[in-house]
């Protein structure tokens, strides 16, 4: 998204990935919660979408579930993204508007010096130096650039989500809903989740808190899921990741360089989405990087108005998320079921977070005063 | 010395995240160690599929 607002704006834009084939291997649930948010962003193709959904369904430890339907109303329900055609698309886009792509090119280095960046690339074996006044590193939870910056986007292990994920194939898939399944034995930290794909598809996976996991325990506990609720299945994708869920990091650029999406640690620390943070990110920095290169100024200070925009949008948002994660990582599974227990028969569709933790408490009193409910409430 | 089991890795880079000393790229599905690894065995507690191994 970066690379094609800023070639749309009129500059000369390099686009550098290091895969061979854009949008391969996956390292995504691909969904997508909201289909208004994607297409206030772009024009969505139907070959992107792999199915859309029209509700979400909690599952506590104990078995039970709360439903939340949005009656198909158009602008509300979410999409399943085919990432694969959706990365190439993308591309695509900023490649029509005038950016050079580079496949198969990895970025060994980076130097600036008189106002200049010079980074050093290898390009399907061929080395090669590419100038260029401003750098934006749209590098993934492993940003090479940002290190280059001096910015530091080191994760604590309780600052990111290690995820497995299996794409599979089978005949108990609920294609209207994604499935959330809770637990501190299914899933420390975190939670299993089964997004439909469409047909008979659908991606089930795992993530847990960094501090919580063991060597493959997330593959580990992602079988043992796979054998207790769809023992038939069959699997035809393995996808592994890592998210950050560290909330706004305090940095984000450096004179000719800004980062965004898993570089900038963009990503919900609650739900471990991120495509449609970083897309916004990758508008706001290329229309940045139009103004900074027009007005000649690409210093920090130039670069100011990233930092400001994203920061006081995304970076609140997230801010508040990475709270809730805070406060529900302290939840048992007795509290889990006994709070699922109290949404029972409520339409709990139209409620954001404030009203359904305000809910909660009021039915779980002294179960949430005791967790700090309140203090949560008033940062939301 | 940090090992890299190459038929369990999914090169999700989770690993080079993580790393305190930037030791580990990921370039296309290899990772690579380089000599600035201090064995200190926090990327083999993240790998999501138990492909790193720190060996005596």
């Amino acid at each position: 998204m970066a690379a094609k607002t800023a070639a749309e704006l009129g500059l000369y834009v390099v686009l550098v990935e290091k895969r061979q084939e854009i949008g391969e291997p996956i390292r995504c649930a691909e969904g997508v919660s909201q289909r208004s948010e994607l297409r206030e962003l772009i024009t969505v193709q139907p070959d992107w979408i792999s199915t859309e959904v029209n509700g979400v369904r909690l599952h506590s430890p104990n078995n039970d579930n709360v439903s939340m339907t949005v009656d198909n109303r158009e602008e509300v329900g979410g999409y399943i993204l085919e990432r694969k055609t959706f990365d190439r698309g993308l591309a695509l886009q900023a490649a029509c508007a005038g950016a050079e792509v580079l496949v198969k090119t990895r970025a060994t280095g980076l130097i600036r010096k008189d106002d200049l960046c010079t980074v050093s690339v290898i390009c399907q074996g061929e080395s090669l130096q590419i100038e260029a006044p401003l750098i934006i590193g749209a590098d993934g939870v492993e940003s090479k650039v940002a290190r280059w910056a001096g910015i530091d986007t080191r994760l604590k292990p309780e600052d990111i989500m290690v995820c497995a994920q299996y794409l599979v194939l089978d005949d108990c898939i609920d294609q209207e809903y994604c499935e959330f399944f809770f637990g501190n034995r299914m899933a420390p930290g975190g939670y299993v989740w089964i997004f439909p794909k469409g047909g008979r598809l659908a991606n089930v996976g795992i993530g847990i808190q960094g501090s919580q996991s063991c060597p493959g325990e997330p593959i580990r506990l992602l079988d043992r899921f796979m054998q207790r609720r769809m023992p038939r299945a069959k699997i035809l994708q393995i996808v592994a990741g890592g998210i950050p869920t560290s909330g706004p990091m305090n940095n984000t650029t450096s004179d000719g360089i800004m980062l965004v999406g898993d570089a900038a640690h963009q990503s919900d620390p609650l739900t471990g989405g991120g495509i449609i943070n970083a897309m916004r990110a990758g508008v706001m920095a290329g229309q940045t990087a139009g103004k900074a290169i027009s007005s000649g100024d690409v210093s920090t200070a130039g670069l100011k108005e990233y930092e400001d925009r994203w920061r006081s949008s995304i970076g609140k948002q997230i801010e508040k998320r990475y709270n809730a994660k805070n406060f529900f990582l302290k939840l048992t599974d007795d509290d889990l079921n006994h709070l699922a227990g109290s949404l029972h028969g409520m339409d709990i569709s139209r409620m954001d977070m404030r009203d359904l933790l305000w809910f909660l408490f009021k039915q779980n009193p002294k179960l949430l005063w005791n967790l700090g409910v309140l203090n949560l409430i008033d940062k939301l | 010395m940090l090992t890299v089991n190459r038929y369990k890795c999914c090169y999700c880079g989770a690993c080079v995240g993580v790393c305190p000393t930037c030791a580990l790229e990921l370039v296309e599905t290899w990772l690579e160690v380089s000599a600035e690894c201090k064995e200190c065995s926090l990327c083999t507690k993240i790998c999501p599929v138990g492909a790193l191994e720190v060996k005596a």
